[in-house]
């Protein structure tokens, strides 16, 4: 009695998996029906959609690297810290999640045309640029791997980095030594996410960095210029092409994270 | 010698240790007993630098190290759950402390075969913590533990983890460690017949207070 209820359990689980699933395939399907091998040739063959291509995948890789380099002092802060203030930070940490994409764009825009906007601006050119293109997926990346990281760090107990600072450890020796090991899928977890949503990142980069084909595209953005000219069956295509991209980038990273 | 003067903690308005005061002369095996969540491991983490006394001081060997770094007290640590460094082998957490300190290549290898055999861990110098058993695990966190060479040793509940038969055997072992090494050792237990085998000082933490219950 006691087994077919916890199969029953079990099966009632999987079927909620499998119809969240099912629903993502419908949509998938559906999509694909829009498309055809030429405008798949298309895609392929397109010097501006390869160039979105590796735009796209060099500028996700740099602003998830970027991600994981702030998420990492700043979740171990959050997670092994209490102080004044505490609950505010965390609320902040969470504006690039909270607030609409547009918004991110348009902050970055009105940021870069103040007196300390200009000055780094002089320095490192961002506004319509491809270090824009970067900075607008950063932005909003960084919070969700920041998040990732702060989980990571509390799951993981504090004794061994407290042991190691009776051993003769600094604070930082603590992390670079004991924490950081422990937390290496976390890190993986956390670049994973960063790039994830990097890769599907349009409105800040539509609004600072602009779409300029050849220069700032991206894959979303290439999406949206598609759909401006009609071209349905292209933005289909290069729709389907992230999806692939994704899934492929996404399984190669998270095997390399389980080995290491 | 440890002197605890007038230690206080309080946290969120509750007191946890009230007007904590003893000495334990070196090279004493102090046993410290009291009911869960008295605050025996506060104290213990107040020993070691690990938290800052409300007030009181903590003074070893005449020096008042109440301000001083967990780095610079020169104060071994072994908690109740072990804490193995995650991903280094045997001998990379028995090597952790002296080679953080730069002792040079082959004298941190004597070390840390030298205590290995000491602990009858040399077999198992090669493996991840995940592949130890509970009382390899308490072996090696001390084995850890001394290759800082501390002059006070700091067991949580260092034996909670063992079955019945090691037990007796782990109680031997750090009757030993503590004689070859001469130190200066406070352990905290549950046990009424550990703290009779093992010690020398009997403490007894009573609602945040501390009393001497007997000396050997």
């Amino acid at each position: 009695m006691r087994w077919s209820r916890s199969n029953l359990c079990w099966l009632a689980l999987a079927l909620i998996t499998a119809g969240y699933l099912l629903f993502w395939a419908l949509l998938l399907g559906a999509t694909a029906t829009y498309s055809t091998t030429e405008s798949w040739l298309k895609v392929v063959q397109s010097g501006e959609i390869r160039h979105a291509t590796w735009l796209s995948l060099v500028t996700c890789s740099l602003a998830a690297g970027f991600a994981l380099l702030l998420a990492v002092p700043v979740g171990y802060l959050m997670s092994r810290r209490e102080f004044r203030g505490k609950s505010w930070l965390d609320a902040a940490l969470d504006i690039p999640i909270i607030l609409p994409p547009l918004v991110v764009g348009l902050c970055l825009l009105i940021f870069f045309q103040t007196p300390i906007g200009k000055v780094i601006e002089r320095g490192i050119p961002f506004t319509y640029q491809v270090s824009g293109v970067v900075l607008a997926q950063f932005v909003v990346a960084a919070a969700f791997a920041i998040r990732t990281m702060r989980g990571t760090f509390e799951h993981l107990s504090a004794r061994p980095e407290d042991v190691a600072l009776t051993l003769g450890c600094t604070r930082f020796q603590a992390l670079w030594h004991v924490a950081l090991p422990a937390a290496r899928r976390g890190m993986v977890a956390a670049f994973c996410i960063a790039w994830a949503r990097s890769l599907g990142e349009f409105g800040p980069i539509l609004v600072f960095a602009g779409a300029t084909r050849m220069k700032t595209e991206v894959l979303p953005t290439t999406v949206w210029l598609e759909l401006s000219v009609g071209n349905l069956e292209a933005a289909v295509a290069v729709s389907l092409f992230m999806v692939l991209l994704a899934v492929v980038v996404l399984v190669v990273v998270r095997a390399t994270g389980e080995k290491v | 010698m440890i002197q605890l003067d007038q230690l206080c903690w309080k946290v969120a308005g509750r007191t946890v240790l009230e007007d904590v005061t003893v000495s334990i002369p070196a090279n004493t095996y102090a046993v410290l007993m009291g009911s869960t969540g008295c605050g025996k491991t506060t104290l213990l983490e107040i020993l070691c630098g690990l938290r800052l006394p409300t007030s009181g001081r903590v003074v070893l060997d005449g020096v008042d190290v109440t301000q001083l770094e967990p780095r610079e007290r020169g104060i071994g640590y072994v908690p109740q759950d072990l804490a193995m460094f995650p991903g280094l082998r045997v001998r990379e957490q028995i090597g952790f402390a002296p080679r953080l300190r730069g002792v040079p290549q082959d004298e941190l290898n004597e070390r840390v075969n030298r205590l290995a055999e000491q602990f009858g861990i040399a077999p198992l110098l090669d493996r991840l913590p995940d592949m130890l058993s509970g009382g390899e695990k308490q072996r090696v966190a001390l084995a850890r533990a001394l290759a800082a060479q501390p002059k006070l040793l700091l067991l949580d509940e260092p034996l909670s983890a063992l079955d019945e038969s090691m037990r007796a055997e782990a109680v031997s072992l750090l009757q030993r460690v503590q004689s070859e090494h001469s130190l200066t050792v406070l352990h905290v237990t549950h046990s009424s017949s550990e703290a009779a085998a093992l010690g020398h000082l009997h403490l007894r933490m009573n609602a945040g207070r501390l009393e001497v219950e007997s000396k050997a």
